[in-house]
């Protein structure tokens, strides 16, 4: 045996390897709840990608046969009903392991220096992810599926100039048609899958050069023994791979209760209008997309000419101003108001169905403005003062919102005595707040000592 | 070894064999990018449509498919035309001011050729949904008491009139597309083709 090892080690840098990423890479020992979500989202990939493979054999992309090819896995093909609920139950649960993972970074700090490209890195995984979730759902060629992409699509549109080509060449056609099915099944089961895993693979490689964060914030780095070993790390193999074996029972009990008991999750994780075929002619009542892109969606249609041409514009103001008063820098005064000055020139200038898809897409980039915009000297929420804590804690509570309205009718009159579009207006409000004063309250905000060591 | 090296020459050299490289994958990902634009049977698809109205009731509203989209065709009552210039203050374009909307001789308050026909492309102009059929008027639509009749999108909440003219302050920007087309005899539609000719 150990001359196996011998033999592959001159040959390739197996023990190596292992040492480096397993058996001597030392994690902090103070790790807690929110630290299994990483790997749950590497075991949902794997999930994700066997049960591909099985429906791939069964599935057919082609308009006409799409959808049938779909039940009879369904019904005909032996166990096709468990896979199939197995990538579509774990295609939901991927997006709550994810929300949850970049959560946990979001309060412990994990995306300040030095890991903002770890950070950069996750981002990019999620918004790949996001493609890979649509182009999929475009595949049952059920109702739902393509409205939905049918009104994904003609987001490019709004692009001045080059939108109307962009959206054909997307499609392959006028509208969503054969070769749109054609192509996305391409990029579903072969393009994004690759770049997921290339990403995913970078993300770890990332990880394991920075070392991980802790729920403390602090660098365990900072202190190690007399053999260079950090004194409050431990090696990854076998504490925490144990540990992780623990999350995964719990979270497979978890998958698997959903999976056979409520796969359909009353309408949450496989919509009712997606078992109608797709019908060209006839738009379901209502296009609402799976809940994981609702909070997005609804920041989509919020932008009305009245929040696009009168809050918004007030709200870049009042940031301009803010940071007129208080900036010391010489360049940074006539930049606030130059910059401001562009945004609400262009505010009244682009449609607000421009500015829908442009406010949607900064919801998701303005997350890789975070290490920058976060002026606090301490990186975890447990030595923060309550600034921090509240804010966190409001757009927390506006993502949920802005969630739950997305799931709802736009002109649900009454939602609580506003309309649904004003509820999502003032919420994405709050959501872009959180990011836009961080500079101010997180400088402001009185911090803890932060400890030497990591606690219990 | 390293005397005698000329770096100025060395550097411009490989700068100069990866530009050739990066023209290079340039041309070749050409054919990638342009295998997925329509192609020729996408692009030869789009045929005009005849269309039979002699059966259409008034008030009533057919869908008929053109080039993949709904076109509905709709013969509108007395009472739903004459409501159609009173609420041009509601509207963010009731003059059609919008030329790519519709062609010339629908840029009217009607937006039709005979006042009662409306043809209109049935695909909201926010993101493509296809818009409810809201045609009666008042509250049996379910649209409040006021409403006039007319089409809401339930994607965004885009509001159109009985002419396809696009509500103030809605996601969408413009009045629904009346599709180029003619009357072939009294009661024939050819949608797709007009006088000047295939769209």
């Amino acid at each position: 045996m150990e001359k196996l090892l011998a033999w592959i080690d001159t040959r390739f840098p197996m023990t190596k390897v292992w040492e480096e990423h397993l058996s001597k890479y030392y994690a902090p020992k103070n790790f807690n709840f929110w630290y299994y979500f990483g790997s749950l989202a590497l075991l949902v990939l794997v999930i994700q990608i066997v049960t591909g493979i099985f429906l791939t054999m069964h599935y057919k992309p082609d308009t006409t046969l799409a959808f049938a090819s779909v039940e009879y896995i369904m019904r005909d093909v032996p166990w096709g009903w468990l896979i199939r609920y197995m990538h579509s139950t774990g295609a939901s649960f991927f997006f709550i392991v994810v929300y949850l993972h970049m959560y946990r970074g979001l309060i412990y700090g994990s995306y300040r220096a030095p890991r903002e490209l770890l950070w950069f890195i996750g981002m990019i995984i999620f918004i790949a992810l996001m493609a890979e979730a649509f182009m999929g759902y475009l595949l049952p060629w059920g109702n739902m599926s393509y409205w939905g992409a049918q009104v994904i699509i003609s987001l490019f549109d709004a692009i001045p100039y080059v939108g109307p080509l962009l959206s054909e060449w997307i499609r392959g056609d006028f509208v969503v048609a054969d070769a749109t099915l054609n192509r996305f099944f391409a990029f579903h089961v072969i393009a994004l899958p690759l770049v997921l895993a290339g990403l995913v693979f970078v993300h770890i490689v990332a990880l394991h050069k920075v070392g991980s964060n802790n729920p403390d914030g602090i660098e365990i780095k900072k202190k190690k023994d007399a053999n260079g070993i950090p004194l409050d790390g431990i090696p990854f193999h076998p504490y925490y791979t144990v540990k992780d074996i623990v999350g995964t029972i719990v979270f497979l009990m978890v998958f698997s209760a959903v999976l056979f008991f409520a796969p359909e999750f009353g309408g949450w994780f496989l919509e009712r209008d997606n078992f109608v075929p797709a019908n060209i002619l006839q738009t379901p009542p209502e296009i609402v997309p799976l809940w994981y892109f609702t909070p997005f969606y609804s920041i989509l249609r919020a932008c009305t000419d009245n929040f696009t041409q009168l809050w918004l514009p007030i709200a870049t103001i009042a940031i301009a101003g803010l940071s007129f008063l208080t900036l010391k820098s010489r360049l940074a005064k006539p930049l606030a108001v130059i910059v401001a000055a562009g945004l609400i020139g262009g505010l009244f200038i682009l449609q607000a169905k421009v500015w829908g898809v442009i406010l949607m897409g900064a919801s998701l980039m303005v997350f890789f403005a975070l290490p920058y915009l976060d002026r606090s000297p301490v990186k975890s929420v447990r030595y923060r003062g309550w600034m921090w804590k509240t804010a966190i804690g409001v757009f927390v509570v506006s993502f949920i919102v802005l969630g739950y309205l997305g799931t709802k009718s736009p002109d649900a009159v009454n939602l609580f005595y506003f309309r649904n579009v004003t509820w999502a207006q003032i919420f994405t409000m709050v959501y872009f707040m959180f990011f836009a004063l961080m500079p101010w309250y997180t400088a402001l905000d009185k911090t803890k000592p932060v400890p030497e060591r990591v606690t219990k | 070894m390293s005397e005698g090296v000329d770096r100025d020459k060395r550097r411009f050299l490989t700068l100069l064999t990866a530009s050739v490289g990066a023209v290079g994958a340039g041309f070749a990902a050409t054919p990638f990018v342009l295998s997925m634009t329509p192609s020729a049977r996408a692009k030869a698809a789009g045929a005009p449509v005849e269309v039979d109205i002699s059966k259409l009731e008034m008030g009533q509203l057919m869908t008929v498919e053109w080039r993949g989209k709904p076109v509905w065709i709709m013969r509108r009552t007395k009472d739903q035309l004459e409501k159609l210039p009173g609420i041009a203050g509601l509207l963010a374009d009731p003059d059609s001011k919008v030329t790519d909307q519709q062609p010339g001789y629908a840029a009217n308050v009607n937006r039709s050729i005979k006042p009662e026909v409306l043809v209109l492309v049935g695909v909201c102009t926010h993101l493509g949904c296809s818009p409810q059929q809201k045609t009666q008027i008042g509250p049996v639509s379910g649209m409040g008491e006021d409403w006039p009749g007319g089409f809401f999108c339930p994607c965004h909440g885009s509001k159109f009139d009985l002419s396809g003219r696009v509500y103030k302050n809605v996601p969408a920007p413009t009045n629904l597309p009346v599709p180029p087309h003619m009357f072939v005899g009294d009661t024939k539609i050819l949608i797709g083709e007009d006088k000047k000719g295939a769209a």
